[in-house]
């Protein structure tokens, strides 16, 4: 480690990107998915911390474009794009979309997490990039952080320990 | 609808007084079940951003241990009862008698009831002395129970306020144990987050209305 690495954290709802030899992290990820672009040849990488599948669920008509899957790896690429990364290099990595609750009722939003991966996992497809890591659903939470230049990303759970992807 | 622009600081009182209300009962509640002097601070309403609610709760990757329930009914809300993971390692040792800790996998299946059952108990008093208050038909799901990251557990209750808004409205009464020299020590949160559709009914169900 040296001493001029940052580490760029990222709350819920919310996205920035990352050039080594810094580090980009988001905590606590339960139901909300974490997913991570990168550009191993620029050493670029984004991540965007998301909340709901699905930017037609707002209903107050603006959309903050972190929170929605669709919207927030649009708004991640163009990002990454504008800041030196190609398209065609670009890959994912994803994490999150727990259940961190269990119940028999049938509400849609009690499974919000599952629904949050197919979505960051569609729009990824739309757009021809790859999925190289995954760890996603289960019942627990997640810290992830990511290093551009190794491009490993480090999951961190309460039981589990840490693990690498 | 931007409901939370429409919030007044009436608006805020009544829910303080819900906090009030609710939380007392459960912090009677909570003295008889551990026999101990339970106190609770007064509650804080307050509007606040996604990320700055996890961190009043104390941080995304704090390790706590958490009942939640879904209020149903007239006001469907989301409850959580977060513990100190110490604390409620405490809490259930004194209930059960047993030395069963939240540290380890895999947690002792008394310790988990316990806590499940600990929940119950809060959240029903909390919500029966709301609809005592209020005269609204309020009930609750069954207690699930979560041990993990406080982000990964509070950001549960923000799915349905994350569709029509960046920030919610949280009624937060933290519970307090005082000991012989009277230092406050906080061993708890209740946080209350109504359905953004809950705050108009639990206004109107109290003769005040959310002015256009």
């Amino acid at each position: 480690m040296n001493n001029h690495q940052q580490i760029v954290r990222v709350g819920i709802a919310d996205m920035n990107i990352v050039k080594a030899p810094n580090l980009i992290r988001t905590s606590g990820l339960g139901s909300c998915v974490g997913v991570v672009v990168y550009d191993s040849y620029q050493q670029i990488a984004g991540l965007a911390h998301i909340m709901l599948p699905d930017s037609s669920l707002a209903k107050n008509g603006s959309v903050t474009a972190a929170k929605y899957a669709d919207t927030a790896v649009n708004k991640l690429i163009a990002c990454l794009i504008k800041h030196g990364a190609r398209k065609t290099a670009l890959k994912a990595k994803i994490a999150g979309g727990a259940q961190m609750f269990q119940f028999s009722s049938g509400n849609e939003l009690m499974r919000i997490g599952p629904r949050n991966v197919e979505a960051v996992k569609k729009q990824l497809a739309s757009l021809h990039i790859e999925i190289v890591g995954e760890d996603v659903g289960g019942n627990n939470g997640r810290t992830i952080e990511f290093d551009p230049k190794t491009y490993l990303l480090q999951i961190k759970t309460v039981n589990k320990g840490i693990t690498y992807l | 609808m931007n409901f939370i622009k429409k919030i007044s600081s009436t608006h805020l009182d009544i829910l303080k007084e819900i906090g009030n209300i609710g939380a007392g009962n459960a912090a009677t509640a909570l003295s008889m079940i551990l026999n101990k002097k339970i106190e609770m601070s007064v509650p804080n309403v307050r509007v606040v951003s996604f990320n700055e609610m996890i961190e009043m709760a104390g941080g995304a990757e704090n390790v706590v241990a958490s009942v939640y329930l879904r209020v149903e009914g007239d006001a469907p809300s989301h409850m959580f009862f977060i513990l100190p993971l110490e604390q409620a390692n405490k809490y259930i040792e004194q209930m059960t008698g047993e030395s069963e800790s939240f540290e380890t996998l895999p947690y002792g299946e008394l310790a988990v009831s316990a806590l499940q059952e600990l929940g119950n108990i809060l959240a029903g008093s909390y919500l029966t002395s709301l609809s005592n208050f209020t005269g609204l038909h309020l009930f609750h799901s069954v207690p699930a129970t979560s041990i993990d990251m406080l982000g990964a557990i509070i950001s549960f209750g923000f799915i349905e306020l994350s569709q029509f808004s960046d920030y919610v409205i949280v009624i937060d009464t933290a519970l307090n144990k005082t000991n012989d020299e009277n230092v406050e020590l906080v061993d708890g949160h209740f946080f209350l987050l109504p359905d953004p559709q809950s705050f108009d009914i639990i206004f109107q169900s109290l003769g005040v209305t959310v002015d256009e």
